[in-house]
Parts: structure tokens; C-alpha cells; sequence
């Protein structure tokens, strides 16, 4: 067994999230310095507010103004912050339950050390010098040893000029894929301009690309059988939308129309999918004999082009369709 | 529904848990897995009533990839298939629920997880709260750390009590084969304090499966059936600062639902990644020092995050199985500092 294949994979995604009437006055406050929570019918207020009573569901809309001070209720002393979070030296996590507010809110907690922070802790929110209306407004609690008088929470009507209705939380998450046996010498024997599919010990059918498995039997396929590389193509379709780096080695995009194809490569008992080039789109048709194309360097097949041959007879790839 | 339909486990296979199967795909891993527990119902792939999984895009970094791992278990002809983006203890209670109404009278419930692929602490921040949580990217250590500091504030345990349980768990795993840590391992610096190495789970690959099957079909599948007398789900609010952190109210409940404190238990898998959640689990679910935990090791021994409540599940019905048992109790539990618990109780025949 060759080394597995693995490459690095960067899945990141910029989430448009719409927010509701609570939350929008919520974020559109922290962007004003003001934090509000939302009383409950039986009289809690809850901060960070919500739309429904976490206890009975109710709809809450009775937003309140608490202080931007608070008690820490437990916390966590983080010695190695990771992408993304609120502080890049260390720092606690707290939760922090503003004077004013019957339930604790989630942040980072700036303090010069564990022995710094107890349960019980006075802080205070650090604002975030730039602010836009989203949690990061609060940059993080810092500790405030100050004797304050405690205010009750007093009502807000929630209104702010230009509130915020939405945020973009951007998410990525880095991974190693790793595509396993089956594939991995699928891809070798890609790189070496021959097409490798797998055999199954119950059926007989080959598979390509294979997975290690037959995928109508549930049995492990083991027993590598080539085919191809010349192929039928069994259907096809006629793209006209011109997506980024759609196929080629240069990662320049592909002129549309392009013809998209499911192709039955000689030997194979599935049919894997290619471009089709080298003859106008609108030429393309099914029983086309199609050969892979590698460009110089290729790892893969580029795409697929006519071979020259007559067409196939229906009847040797209707089974494929 | 007919609810007084019997429904038990009737097999149980485990892959050996490792830090990394980069050379295996997730059909891969699960073939041998699904091959043994359908090999021990008797069973040909794709003959199941119905087929039930567990697994999270976010631990591959694609979509849909449970349909990948689909090519395991053999979907032609058609077949009735279901998938949930939770534990595989959750993908059981569906299928548990499909045999009641009579659809179904064996079902493959099946689960994995390849926290290899990607950084699992940060992986589990994008099940929080997008609003208010998920922005501040606090990790999965991070958000336990702060239920273990509230523990520890309660007077409820010290770091002493935990890295205990980090030993007994670990140790136990000695007779589990297929466990990753099958030792104590020391108890290490802090991680998010006042979490150690040893407090937290090991990050690994892995997959499960079980059989389920009613009635005399399970009695013919398997010798000694583990019949499922109970089991419940509850769920919690999703905001940290709304729940009581040292209290486990959704566990409690979901076990009364379930029975699990009509009769003494004879041993408990629970599923508590964090040595700090075994404190609060014991507590809720009344479980003595009288009753056996987590004999396998637990999930501080394994950890394939989507298969690790999956196991709790098997773990109790094998020892039923294997006559070592009469009456368990079995946990399972997803997102932040348990916040959503599944209760099973399950029950040999008397000989």
C-alpha cells in the first residue's frame, strides 16, 4: 500500500445572517455603548436577550437597558488562544451576568493572569474602538474593583437611527482530506495517464472512481481492474453558467457554453462525469466516443474529446445511463 | 404506534479509535464495522428494514457526506435509509421509533466521525449560538472548562476528584481493544484551565454500528437480546448563561422518562468527554459508587466525536449480550456541556 494521498483543505464561508427584532436592537445597541436584555413575563431579564422565553416559549419583546457592569458566575483561564477569538494573549473566558440581568452572558475576560480572576469578580465591558453592530462590539470584560451602585434594569424602546438587521459572521475551518485506499490509487494511476476503477466480488460490476466499496452491494471492492481510457458518452448537458475555476490546470475559467457529460469508459459498469472539448457544444450526443485529455503536467484528465470513432450502439451503454 | 412492541439490540461492532485513518475513507472505516454487527444479526448487507446514521459535514469539511458513506451498506435495491447530523445514539432513537410503528422490524443504525480531517475544538464552536457565541469562536475545551470551574466553585469537585476519574476511566479501558488511551495518561498541563490534558478526551477516528430488531426476530438474531425498556431525548437552551451549569436537568429527565430509576442498574456507560461532566452525570442519574461506569473507558478512553454516544449504547448491550449484565443504563449526549441528553435503559430476559 502506496502513502495515502492528503491535501490541504480550507472550507470558509462569509454566513448573511438576518436578525429579529430582539437581536437587531440588541447588536444595533452594543454598536451605541448600550446594552439591552429582554424581561420575561415572570420578570427575569434575560442578557443576552432572546426572542422566546427559554421556559415557556412565550414570544418576549420588553427590551430593558442594563449596566455595562457585571459579576463573572465561572470562568475559564484560556493560556493559548486560537484563530478567531476575542484576544490574542491569554485570557479568561467568562460568563458575566451584567447588573441588571438575571442570566450570564459569554465573553473573553482580560485579565494579567489566572490569579486574577475569581468567580464573583467585578468587571466592566471594554468596547471595541470600531463597532458595527455585532457581539465582537464588545471587545472583551476587563476587570472594575469599584464600588458601583447596582440599578435594576430600566425600559428601552429598542429604537436606534440606522439599526442593524443583519450580520456576516465569517466561519473557516482549515482540514487535511485525506481521500483513502481506493481513491488514492485511483488518483496515482490518474497521474499516470491510466484509469483505474474497482471490481466487485459479488457483482462483478467495476466501479470508477472507486471508493473501496460497491456501492449497490455494501461489500469492500479490493481487486483494482483498468479501463478506458476511451469511453461513450452516455448523457450530457450544455452549461451556460461560467463559474470560477471551473476544470482547467491554469485555473482560468472555462469558455460557456461547455459541454458536461456522464461518460462510460470502456470496461466500467458506472459512468463518472468529464467535459466534453475539441468539437463544437452543440455537436455533442450521446453514443459520442470521447478519449481523456491531459494537459502537459496534468494529474487528472483536463476533459474528453472525440475520438473519431463511429458513435456506439444505444444498446452498449443504455444500462449505463 | 404500538408501543409495546419489543425492540432490542442485537449486535454491536466498534472500529479500533485512533489519533488518525487518513488512509481509509469513511466508507472504508465503516465496512469492516457494518460487516460485523450485520454478520453477527445474520444479516446481508442492504437486508435491514431500515438503515439509520450519525455523522457531521462539519468533521469531513463537505456537504452531504454521509452519502458517501453510503456505498457501505449497500443501497440496491432501494432501500430505507435516514440520517442524522447528530451523535449515532440519536440515528438509534429514530430507528428505535420506526420499528415501534411497525415500518421496520430490524434496522442498521450506524455512525462515525474523523475528527482527524480538521481541529475539533473549533470544529464544535460552529454548533453554538451564531449570533452571540459562534462570533467569539470559544472552543469545545473552552465552553467545559467553564462547566468545571462552576462545578469546582460548588463545592462539587476539585482537581484532584477529576483527574480520579481521568485514571479510573483510562484504566478501565486496559480490557477495551478498541480504546485509543488504554492507560492512565498523566494528568498534564492545563488546556483551558482548570481543564487538564488528562481531563479531556483523546481527538480520533472511529465508527460503530448496532442491529436492532423486534420481537422474536431478535430472538432469533441473538442468544440474549438487550431489550430497550426505556429511552428518552431532552434538550436544553442553547444559551450557557440561561442554564444552570452544575446541574444536568435534561439528563435527569429524560432518564425518568426512560425508567432508569424504577430498579438498581447493574452497570452505566455514560458519555461524558470531559472528566468534569462524569460529576454531574453521576449525580443526576443517582449512580453510587455501587454501580459500575463506564467499564469500557468511556469517552475519555475514545472519542469519535458522532460515534461516541453510539458506543455507550453498544458497550451496555454487549455486556447484556455476554450475560455480564442484567440491567444498564446507557447515556449519550450532544453540544456544548451536555446539552442535549438521550437516556436508554436497557434489560436482558432473566435466565
Amino acid at each position: 500500500m502506496p502513502e495515502p494521498l492528503s491535501a490541504p483543505m480550507v472550507v470558509a464561508f462569509p454566513f448573511t445572517r438576518s436578525l429579529g427584532p430582539v437581536q437587531s436592537a440588541f447588536l444595533t445597541g452594543l454598536r451605541e455603548r448600550t446594552v439591552l436584555g429582554v424581561r420575561t413575563h415572570d420578570d427575569r431579564v434575560l442578557v443576552p436577550p432572546v426572542e422566546y422565553d427559554p421556559r415557556t416559549a412565550e414570544e418576549i419583546r420588553d427590551l430593558v437597558e442594563v449596566d455595562p457592569t457585571g459579576t463573572v458566575t465561572t470562568w475559564a483561564w484560556n493560556p493559548a488562544p486560537r484563530r478567531g477569538q476575542p484576544l490574542t494573549h491569554p485570557f479568561a473566558w467568562a460568563l458575566v451576568r451584567l447588573d441588571g440581568a438575571d442570566t450570564a452572558l459569554l465573553h473573553a475576560l482580560d485579565a494579567p493572569g489566572p490569579d486574577a480572576v475569581r468567580t464573583g469578580l467585578r468587571v466592566r465591558v471594554r468596547w471595541a474602538e470600531r463597532r458595527e453592530g455585532a457581539i465582537t462590539d464588545i471587545a472583551c470584560f476587563e476587570p472594575y474593583e469599584h464600588p458601583t451602585a447596582v440599578r435594576p434594569a430600566r425600559p428601552h424602546d429598542g429604537v436606534f437611527p440606522d439599526p442593524v438587521t443583519g450580520i456576516i459572521a465569517p466561519a473557516r475551518l482549515d482540514y487535511t482530506y485525506s481521500p483513502g485506499r481506493a481513491q488514492t490509487r485511483h488518483l496515482r494511476a490518474l497521474a499516470a495517464h491510466r484509469v483505474l476503477g474497482e471490481r466487485c466480488p459479488s457483482c462483478h460490476k467495476v466501479c470508477v472512481p472507486p471508493r473501496g466499496a460497491c456501492p449497490t452491494c455494501g461489500v469492500a471492492t479490493t481487486e483494482p481492474a483498468e479501463v478506458g481510457p476511451r469511453g461513450t458518452v452516455t448523457t450530457f448537458c450544455v452549461v451556460n453558467i461560467k463559474a470560477k475555476n471551473t476544470g482547467h490546470a491554469e485555473g482560468t475559467a472555462v469558455d460557456v457554453p461547455y459541454v458536461y457529460a456522464h461518460i462510460a469508459l470502456d470496461g466500467a459498469d458506472l459512468a463518472l462525469h468529464g467535459r466534453i472539448a475539441g468539437i463544437p457544444y452543440d455537436q455533442v450526443r450521446m453514443g459520442l466516443r470521447v478519449e481523456p485529455v491531459w494537459t502537459d503536467g496534468g494529474r487528472y484528465p483536463d476533459h474528453y474529446r472525440p475520438t473519431g470513432e463511429p458513435d456506439a450502439d444505444y444498446d452498449t451503454y443504455k444500462g449505463l445511463l | 404506534m404500538d408501543t409495546t412492541r419489543d425492540v432490542a439490540i442485537v449486535a454491536f461492532a466498534q472500529s479500533d479509535h485512533r489519533r488518525s485513518t487518513a488512509e481509509v475513507s469513511e466508507a472504508e472505516m465503516l465496512l469492516p464495522v457494518l460487516r460485523d454487527a450485520l454478520d453477527q444479526a445474520g444479516l446481508a448487507p442492504g437486508e435491514a428494514d431500515f438503515t439509520c446514521s450519525g455523522s457531521s459535514d462539519y468533521l469531513a469539511g463537505r456537504p452531504f457526506s454521509f452519502t458517501m458513506a453510503l456505498d457501505s451498506v449497500g443501497a440496491w435495491p432501494p432501500i430505507a435509509e435516514s440520517h442524522v447530523e447528530t451523535d449515532g445514539a440519536w440515528a438509534l432513537h429514530e430507528a428505535w421509533v420506526k420499528i415501534l410503528t411497525g415500518d421496520a422490524d430490524t434496522a442498521l443504525v450506524y455512525a462515525h466521525g474523523k475528527s482527524s480531517a480538521g481541529e475539533v475544538r473549533d470544529v464544535l464552536s460552529r454548533q453554538l449560538d451564531p449570533y452571540y457565541a459562534a462570533p467569539l469562536w470559544p472552543d469545545a475545551v473552552a465552553l467545559a472548562a467553564l462547566q468545571a470551574q462552576a462545578l469546582i466553585d460548588a463545592g462539587e469537585t476539585d482537581e484532584h476528584a477529576l483527574a480520579a476519574i481521568a485514571d479510573r476511566n483510562r484504566t478501565a479501558a486496559g480490557g477495551n481493544p478498541h480504546a485509543q488511551l488504554r492507560a492512565p495518561v498523566p494528568a498534564g498541563d492545563y488546556v483551558v484551565r482548570p481543564l487538564r490534558t488528562g481531563d479531556c478526551p483523546p481527538v480520533g477516528d472511529g465508527a460503530a454500528a448496532v442491529v436492532l430488531a423486534a420481537g422474536d426476530t431478535a430472538r432469533r438474531m441473538c442468544r440474549r437480546p438487550a431489550w430497550i425498556r426505556g429511552i428518552d431525548h431532552r434538550v436544553e437552551p442553547h444559551a450557557l448563561g440561561v442554564r444552570d451549569l452544575t446541574d444536568s436537568p435534561s439528563t435527569r429527565l429524560a432518564a425518568e422518562h426512560a425508567g432508569a430509576f424504577d430498579a438498581p442498574l447493574d452497570l452505566a456507560e455514560i458519555h461524558a468527554p470531559f472528566t468534569s461532566q462524569e460529576v454531574i452525570l453521576r449525580k443526576v442519574l443517582r449512580l453510587g459508587d455501587d454501580v459500575p461506569v463506564c467499564p469500557s473507558g468511556g469517552a475519555l478512553a475514545a472519542n469519535p466525536v458522532m460515534a461516541t454516544g453510539l458506543i455507550r449504547l453498544g458497550e451496555a448491550a454487549a455486556r447484556i449480550h455476554r450475560g455480564e449484565a442484567h440491567r444498564a443504563l446507557a447515556h449519550a449526549t450532544s453540544g456544548p456541556c451536555l446539552q442535549h441528553n438521550l437516556v436508554a435503559v436497557l434489560e436482558g430476559d432473566r435466565p
